[in-house]
């Protein structure tokens, strides 16, 4: 009650027009009231301090939003959002956390269980209140510990790499920010992406200095002061000429969210010689087998590669959120450029994905490598969307891409709509595409042998995704595989 | 004791009647072959034991070491001890046969409760019987039956018994494709798995596998019913005479 009060009293002085930054006097106050307008915009930035420059690119990212339409175009059908209806920043809880696991729904309960997370870590996961009273602990814990984190900080700051949150990048490598910022993903670049811009409240930043290979993946989990960044998250990573970095992001454990939207944007910039290995695994919610609930994720990922030479490599594995719209890209701008696409994308139940990738060739001998495994169960629609443009002076440039789905049950839809652009006649691009179901010999074969129908399913599912999978950096490729066996429990049968 | 008991055994498939009274037991020790024209049910009856979906049982009943086996589950009868080798493998792709055996190697043990064997332990249980059936690495890295040769797969049936040890070990026509050697090679796998406990159903049209794997009965099996049972040489009598000679009609 009281906090209306507040909120009331504050639009009344607003109204007067008394305070520089809008709504609050104070900008201690860890919230902001529900709803999108130019001075919630310039709350967040305030809030973090930051520099003119990017206020004026919030704000105009903001304006622009508003002249925008949401994208329809995708295979995807959702009720309308209304972007009113939303906090925009530290999103008190609207409803009180479990007050132990006890109060935890059992079936997530079941899931950490299965990928072998220890108790403390479901606590926090689960959103137990006190459990981890900062995030940043909570995903310490997972590799067991602040000290972990920290001997990784200073490896870093050995070898010159920066690795921070993005806000903390802004104060402590201000011109390396400001010079890349927007310049792969412009602020007017799509609908989701432009509120991002406008928005964003935290992400990480990463800088490889010349000729330096990054001596370890660099996670999330590792970061220092990671803060709870969920909603509109931005990442940027530059790779300097000769460089080299494997970055990894997300978590297999089943994360929960009180905002349904999240609309994170990511930018990768590869110089001359340097390659960036960026792995994916989502696993948001995705919603009850009805529907209810679930995570919009509206993601815009994009890597220029700028420079000779310069590779950049896409790998995801999708299980989570009802809705994922997203597609990692690549321009190859410098001659010899390398894009890669390996992309797993699970749905389940009512579950949709949108999902696919663009290859942009611009330079000469630039090359593409695109190889999507969709796996459609109960009655989820999942489809493949992809671009392959191949620009007048890209000599030689080469495309290869493959889209396989796998469908499990007669309810569900697989669908591939690839686009195919080359305006150079020496560029040769090659397509293929194939659907099948699991059939019943299949499992009939692997139940004779002892297998539970699910296991099966699993491993059946697994072996379909193999060419994916094994691109992921070891320590990821393992939990990716029980996360796959786990997506389609329930699916047969 | 009775490993098996097969009693007045029907089954139709899609309104067929493909098995129309089937009477066998086979008792703990002994090795049994049925023979039977193309069509009279021999791998439906295995199908049928293995608790395939699509076949409906209208009479009969089936106890399997003193359980009722058609009411449990396929992955039961699996762990209860029943293999079956198929007469047509089927193709996993992605899933090499080291992780698949394994898996199911586990999966059966997790069931009897006995402790998952390591990958290292598993590796080295998958090399020894590899070797006995004269199969390289290469092969057990491969993806189950992909790319196989007809001969290859019906090794890697066998292999698979191996690993697995199952009490009774049916095999359809695992004995076709197999070359001369091949034969040899996995009869010898065969007979190395025969023991008191275990019992065997080996399905074959060529009296040749039987020289190797020397059956205690042989049964004729024609238009979905056992029509005569005996000794070894009945083997050798309807390669003689063929089938019609048991008042045996050819199947449609
Ligand atoms: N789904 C089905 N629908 C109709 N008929 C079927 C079906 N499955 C099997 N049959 C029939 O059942 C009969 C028995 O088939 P089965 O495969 O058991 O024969 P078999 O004795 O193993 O023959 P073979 O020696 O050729 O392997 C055949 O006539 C076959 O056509
Ligand atoms: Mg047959």
């Amino acid at each position: 009650m009281a906090a209306t009060e507040q909120t009331i009293e504050q639009v009344k002085n607003l109204a007067e027009g008394k305070y520089k930054y809008g709504f609050f006097t104070d900008i201690e106050s860890e919230t902001a009231p529900k709803g999108l307008s130019e001075d919630i915009v310039r709350f967040i930035s305030a809030k973090k301090g930051e520099p003119e420059w990017l206020l004026e690119w919030r704000l105009k990212a903001y304006r622009h939003w508003l002249t925008m339409d949401e994208p329809d175009w995708a295979k995807l059908h959702y009720p309308p959002i209304d972007y009113q209806d939303s906090y925009y920043y530290s999103a008190p809880k609207t409803t009180a956390g479990p007050k132990s696991l006890d109060e935890v729904d059992p079936e997530l309960l079941k899931t950490y269980e299965k990928l072998g997370i220890p108790l403390k870590e479901q606590a926090i996961l689960a959103g137990v209140e006190g459990a981890g009273d900062s995030p940043s602990i909570a995903v310490d814990a997972v590799f067991d510990s602040v000290s972990v984190a920290t001997t990784f900080k200073k490896k870093l700051e050995e070898k010159g790499i920066v690795f921070c949150s993005i806000s903390e990048a802004v104060k402590t490598h201000p011109d390396l920010v400001r010079q890349y910022l927007g310049t792969v993903v412009p602020y007017s670049d799509n609908y989701f992406a432009t509120l991002n811009c406008a928005v964003f409240t935290d992400g990480s930043f990463v800088y490889i200095p010349k000729g330096v290979r990054c001596p370890m993946e660099l996670s999330t989990y590792f970061r220092i002061n990671a803060k709870n960044t969920g909603q509109f998250e931005r990442t940027l990573i530059i790779a300097d000429e000769g460089s080299y970095v494997s970055y990894l992001e997300g978590c297999t454990a089943p994360q929960r969210d009180e905002n349904q939207l999240h609309a994170a944007v990511v930018e990768l910039v590869a110089l001359d010689d340097a390659t960036i290995k960026y792995s994916t695994v989502q696993n948001w919610y995705p919603g009850d087998e009805n529907g209810k609930g679930g995570i919009y994720n509206f993601v815009t990922k994009r890597a220029a590669c700028r420079g000779r030479n310069s590779k950049v490599s896409w790998t995801q594995v999708e299980t989570g959120s009802a809705i994922t719209w997203k597609y990692p890209s690549c321009i190859l701008q410098g001659d010899n450029s390398v894009g890669e696409f390996y992309s797993v994308a699970i749905t389940n139940n009512m579950q949709q994905a949108d999902t696919g990738t663009k290859m942009i060739h611009i330079g000469k001998n630039t090359r593409s490598t695109i190889i999507s495994k969709g796996i459609s169960a109960g009655r989820a629609q999942n489809t493949y969307r992809g671009l392959v443009r191949i620009l007048p002076k890209a000599q030689n440039a080469r495309n290869f891409t493959q889209c396989d789905s796998l469908l499990i049950g007669d309810k569900c839809g697989a669908h591939t709509v690839p686009y195919i652009e080359s305006r150079n006649r020496t560029a040769r691009v090659e397509h293929e595409a194939t659907t099948a179901k699991i059939s019943e010999d299949q499992l009939f074969y692997c139940r004779q042998r002892g297998l539970k129908e699910e296991d099966a399913v699993g491993l059946i599912v697994n072996g379909f995704c193999k060419e994916v999978l094994k691109e992921l950096p070891m320590e990821f490729a393992v939990e990716a595989q029980k996360l796959v066996a786990i997506s389609l429990e329930g699916s047969v049968g | 004791m009775s490993l098996i008991e097969i009693k007045n055994l029907h089954a139709t498939v899609d309104g067929k009647a493909i098995l129309k009274g089937v009477d066998l037991t086979i008792n703990a020790g002994e090795v049994h072959a049925i023979m039977g024209p193309n069509g009279a049910g021999k791998s439906t009856l295995s199908y049928v034991l293995a608790g395939r979906e699509g076949y409906e049982i209208t009479e009969g009943s089936v106890t399997f070491d003193g359980q009722d086996l058609l009411s449990m589950e396929i992955e039961e009868r699996a762990a209860a001890g029943l293999f079956l080798a198929f007469q047509y493998p089927v193709e996993i792709p992605g899933v090499s046969n080291t992780t698949f055996l394994k898996e199911a190697l586990n999966a059966i043990r997790k069931t009897r409760g006995e402790t998952p064997l390591d990958a290292m332990q598993f590796l080295k249980l998958i090399r020894a019987k590899a070797k006995d059936l004269s199969m390289n690495d290469e092969m057990i890295k491969r993806a189950v039956n992909v790319g196989f040769s007809g001969g290859e797969k019906k090794r890697n049936e066998a292999l698979q018994m191996a690993v697995l040890q199952p009490k009774l070990a049916i095999l359809d026509e695992t004995d076709s494709g197999l070359d001369i050697d091949a034969l040899k090679i996995v009869a010898e796998g065969v007979n190395r798995l025969r023991g008191p406990e275990r019992g065997m159903l080996v399905i074959t049209h060529y009296q040749r596998l039987l020289d190797y794997i020397v059956p205690d009965v042989v049964h004729v099996l024609a238009n979905g019913r056992i029509v005569k049972s005996g000794g070894k040489e009945l083997a050798l009598e309807l390669e003689a005479k063929g089938y019609a000679e048991f008042g045996v009609t050819e199947a449609a």
